[in-house]
């Protein structure tokens, strides 16, 4: 695979070389004592338990990171099969497209309970169930983004390469490999590093929950924090905080930005854009001769043989697929396929559906509808949040995206602010609460807005740098000023991105309603009447009907908001707003 | 001498929404054979490009075969390799890497693969950047990596789609020469080339048969054989008169399909896209002129691609400022005194002309002045197109009259309500 090297010219080994070794022999060493500590015996009676001692944060925060890149290899892993299946198969495109739509606006924390039992069943007696359980939310929060853009990028590839890449005789591997997967990676390494940033969430949710009574803790950064909670140690509280911002810090810095250095090679674009974004990192590995020789030595033969070895199966099953074409009689294989494994898959889903349904069913009407109102409770408060965000947002955005000098200093700290879990700044503000005896119905919208707005803040700066520079001109020109300049060019100018913020900060803030509507410091318990806190007590009680139904009404909304309000905004929003 | 690729009977519709399927080729025959240098020629639109891609395989055709060496093609054509308008190179790979690729398929250990490729890069005259990356070379060059990436895997047939439209006028003339030397001195195994180009010129300097075809759908109109010897002489009477041949061929068709026969009829003929102000310009050139004038040297004289050229002619014929006899176009008197007028003046005469020769404007001041409002949606007329034309061409056409009426100031339009309405009621 010739696409992972880079024209590397000889250089000398230098003490940079011995730094790097040690770091990766260091970096397989962590891993693998790390990895031992995930199926150690388990159950709820008898778990690890967590030490409040500040020398055990490093430990923690590896089994944490750990968590989160098996998360992100099994979302890429999912992205490549199932965009890539979406994008080459018209039958299989018209079920999974919208059911990755669906998929991506339901509120993941809310099947936490659901899964942890499902994965503890698979695993029964070991830590591995509940591990899993806490890597699939993460999982769940990082991989709809993924595939989307994956899938867009496959099926936007420009139709002169593909037209070449044809002609060319290429078969679907080296396609994929040439041309597809190229042309794909600026925006899947993009998602992926958002994602990535959005995961931190999950892992602190995830790790520490109590699910059927029992409090279940993993080792990690965010069960540490829970446990500093129930003990309210203060000191605890801040040092895994700064873990956290340590470990989000070291990971852009170490992987995420050389990943983005490096995607820019794969620009569309033929002519040079000057404004290159750059990594030290990613620098000192180009420099390294050791991590040429790696290259050279490891990765590369590697590559070959399974450059080979995918050859060598795509050929077959062109063949295959030839030869099965010529024979009329199997000519609609590409729709049977996917059409039996849809019937299968809706077969295995029909019991439980059934239960579930009989479930609900049992229930009285009267449940029905205060579940409702709680639902509608908490749509008032994601509403409240989205607005006091766009309140504050939306002129701090733009001062800071109309002065080129503001948003260079501003854009890297927003970053690493969005990526911070919110829930774990939320035992702060809760001892405020509880110190100043605020009303936790309203107070919990704070909470919300925590991890939300900074989705607004994004879309708001990058809105306002893209408004093209004769605008601006022509606005000083006519000395537009106040009120009017803001009706006639920054508002609608910054009207799609503005959409788009409120859609993923929508989102948040109905997962964050899981955790947000109900919330504990030492001794006191904050509780706020809604959706969220429904469900996260019945998750606690381990009441499946009401984890269902909570679950349901919940998405419900979730995906009659985005019919009703957001998709119809954004096609306004493309339609009329939409600057070339 | 044997059929390298034979067409047979190739007819092409398309699906357009809104309307039953629009045939874009029709019963094409061609027998390319060895040695031989073919290039396809037609207006832009005409569908040549979409025929070149059914030779290559890559779009199958509605019916008729292609066959290859006899037998007929299934999926891509084994026997050719494309050129593009584009160049169609991959941003990432390098010059080596990007020629590499036409080996891709073939049985060959990667040195070998190198080696061919750095032969065949010194052969396009790339020597020396076989290292560098797409975004680091000219327009030019970015082509010989094209023509390079074609040529490695030693096709039979080498298909060029306006492989030198995207160049300036210098690059390209300088790749064509090097590349018909290529093809002249057999420096290269290609047993046949096939051109598609709306350049005449190019046409006529390159190929030792051009077929023309017609617009939408396209059919053979000719098949000229070019049998000056090489190298031609671009000025030569012998060059310019099967250029001129050519020219008349290519707007032939089109002039006697037009209107004005055509109003009783009460068909709608697609209109050109052209602005008002085009026409203007046009019709001021041609007055300054003041004589009959050959069509192609128009074309070269006022430094025009045929793109631009035709709707001109095909708008000022049919709206009758202007009238092309054997391939001269000269000025009728509406047109003389078009061309003199004032711009008020000028709007009038457009007006008269419009109603006069495009009965769909007559239908829509008729349908206007019925009304008691005088106002109709937009969508009503553009339904109307529609049933010939599909949903997208009758919202361009749509877009194109208006433009004319609004200049003509016969009507007017409100774009957020979207109605058309007649300007003397406001």
């Amino acid at each position: 695979m010739a696409l992972f090297t880079a024209n590397i010219s000889k250089r000398k080994f230098s003490i940079i070389d011995f730094f790097i070794l040690a770091f990766i022999f260091i970096l397989f060493y962590t891993i693998l004592k790390l990895g031992a500590g995930m199926s150690i015996p388990f159950s709820p009676k008898q778990q690890p338990a967590i030490s409040l001692e500040p020398n055990m944060l490093p430990y923690y925060a590896g089994r944490s990171l750990l968590r989160m890149f098996i998360a992100f290899g099994a979302s890429l892993i999912f992205t490549f099969i199932y965009g890539y299946i979406a994008a080459k198969n018209k039958f299989a495109q018209k079920i999974l497209i919208p059911l990755l739509d669906i998929l991506q606006s339901v509120p993941v924390l809310g099947f936490l309970s659901v899964t942890i039992v499902a994965f503890m069943a698979f695993f029964p007696g070991s830590l591995l169930g509940v591990e899993c359980a806490s890597i699939f939310a993460i999982f769940t929060g990082q991989a709809w983004n993924m595939t989307f853009s994956f899938y867009h990028s496959l099926v936007t590839t420009p139709k002169d390469l593909q037209e070449a890449a044809t002609i060319l005789h290429l078969n679907w591997w080296q396609k994929l490999i040439k041309l597809e997967l190229p042309v794909a990676m600026i925006g899947l390494v993009w998602n992926g590093m958002m994602s990535f940033g959005g995961g931190w969430f999950f892992l602190a949710a995830s790790e520490a929950i109590s699910v059927l009574g029992e409090n279940i803790h993993l080792p990690g950064v965010g069960s540490f924090l829970a446990a500093a909670v129930e003990a309210g140690n203060m000191e605890a509280i801040y040092y895994s905080i700064l873990t956290m911002l340590i470990m989000i810090i070291l990971v852009d810095q170490l992987f995420w930005r050389p990943l983005v250095v490096w995607s820019q090679k794969f620009k569309i674009e033929l002519s040079e854009s000057s404004d290159m974004p750059s990594s030290y990192v990613y620098n000192l590995l180009q420099r390294s001769a050791l991590i040429r020789l790696i290259n050279e030595w490891v990765l590369n033969p590697l590559c070959k043989v399974f450059n080979c070895i995918f050859n060598q199966i795509a050929e077959l099953s062109t063949a295959a697929s030839l030869s099965m074409q010529s024979r009329t009689s199997i000519k609609g294989l590409p729709t049977i396929v996917p059409l039996c494994l849809t019937v299968g898959v809706l077969y295995l889903l029909a019991e439980p559906a059934q239960e579930a349904f009989a479930m609900l069913a049992a229930m009285e009407p009267r449940e029905l509808f205060s579940i409702l109102q709680l639902g509608f409770y908490t749509f008032i408060r994601v509403i409240i949040a989205l607005l006091l965000g766009l309140i504050w947002t939306i002129p701090i955005g733009v001062k800071i995206g109309l002065t080129p000098k503001l948003s260079k200093i501003f854009q890297p700290v927003i970053q690493i602010a969005a990526s911070f879990p919110a829930n774990m700044l939320f035992p702060f503000i809760t001892i405020l609460f509880v110190k100043f005896h605020v009303d936790f119905q309203w107070g919990c919208i704070a909470l919300m807005m925590l991890g939300t707005q900074w989705y607004i803040l994004f879309n708001v700066i990058a809105g306002t740098s893209s408004i093209p520079n004769d605008l601006i001109e022509v606005s000083s020109i006519f000395n537009m000023k106040g009120w009017n300049k803001w009706k006639t060019l920054i508002l609608p100018s910054i009207f799609p991105h503005l959409v788009t913020g409120l859609i993923t900060a929508s989102g948040g803030a109905w997962n964050a309603s899981i955790v947000s509507e109900l919330v504990s410091w030492h001794e006191n318990d904050l509780v706020a009447t809604g959706l969220g806190a429904y469900i996260s007590q019945a998750t606690t009680q381990g009441d499946w009907p009401k984890i269902v139904l909570g679950i349901t009404v919940m998405c419900i909304f979730v995906v009659m908001i985005n019919r009703f309000v957001w998709h119809r905004l954004y096609r306004l929003a493309e339609v009329k707003y939409h600057i070339d | 001498m044997k059929n390298l690729v034979e067409i047979k009977n190739v007819n092409k519709t398309f699906a357009i929404e809104g309307r039953s399927a629009a045939s874009i080729l029709e019963n094409i025959s061609i027998n390319i054979q060895e040695g031989e240098f073919l290039a396809i020629l037609g207006p832009s639109g005409s569908g040549k490009s979409t025929l070149l891609r059914i030779i290559a395989g890559l779009i199958p055709a509605s019916s008729g075969t292609v066959s290859y060496l006899g037998s007929p093609i299934e999926g891509v054509n084994p026997g050719v390799a494309m050129v593009f308008q584009s160049f169609a190179l991959f941003p990432w790979l390098s010059v080596l890497e990007n020629v590499m690729l036409g080996l891709e398929d073939k049985n060959l250990t990667k040195a070998e693969k190198q080696a061919k490729a750095l032969q065949v890069i010194d052969i396009v005259g790339l020597d020396g950047f076989e290292n560098a990356y797409p975004k680091e070379l000219s327009g030019g060059m970015r082509q010989r990596v094209g023509i390079g990436r074609a040529l490695v895997s030693e096709p039979d047939v080498l298909l060029m789609d306006e492989a030198f439209s995207a160049l300036d006028v210098l690059t390209a003339e300088n790749l064509r020469r090097d590349l018909l030397e290529l093809w002249l001195d057999k420096k290269i195994p290609t047993k046949a080339i096939i051109l598609v180009t709306h350049g005449i010129e190019e046409a006529v300097y390159m190929a030792d048969r051009a077929i023309i075809l017609s617009k939408s759908p396209a059919e053979i109109v000719k098949d000229v054989k070019i049998t000056i010897p090489r190298w031609r002489d671009k000025k030569s009477p012998e060059f310019l008169s099967i250029v001129d041949e050519i020219y008349s061929f290519m707007t032939k068709k089109k002039i006697t399909a037009l209107p004005p026969a055509l109003p009783q009829l009460k068909k709608l003929t697609q209109l050109p896209q052209v602005s008002a102000g085009a026409l203007t310009g046009f019709l001021e050139l041609l007055e300054d002129l003041n004589e009959k004038t050959d069509l192609y040297k128009l074309a070269s004289r006022f430094m025009m691609d045929i793109e631009d050229f035709f709707p001109l002619v095909e708008l000022s014929t049919l709206l009758q400022f202007a009238q092309v006899v054997e391939g001269d176009i000269e000025l009728t008197a509406e047109g003389i005194q078009f061309a003199r007028a004032t711009v008020l003046e000028r709007k009038k005469l457009f007006s008269e002309q419009l109603l006069a020769h495009v009965p769909f404007v007559q239908q829509m001041i008729t349908i206007l002045e019925s009304k008691s409002n005088k106002k109709m949606n937009i969508e009503f007329f553009e339904d109307l197109l529609a049933r010939t034309f599909g949903d997208k061409t009758a919202q361009s056409q749509m877009a194109l009259l208006i433009s004319w009426e609004r200049y003509a100031e016969l009507v007017e339009y409100d774009q957020n309500k979207e109605q058309v309405y007649l300007e003397s009621t406001v």
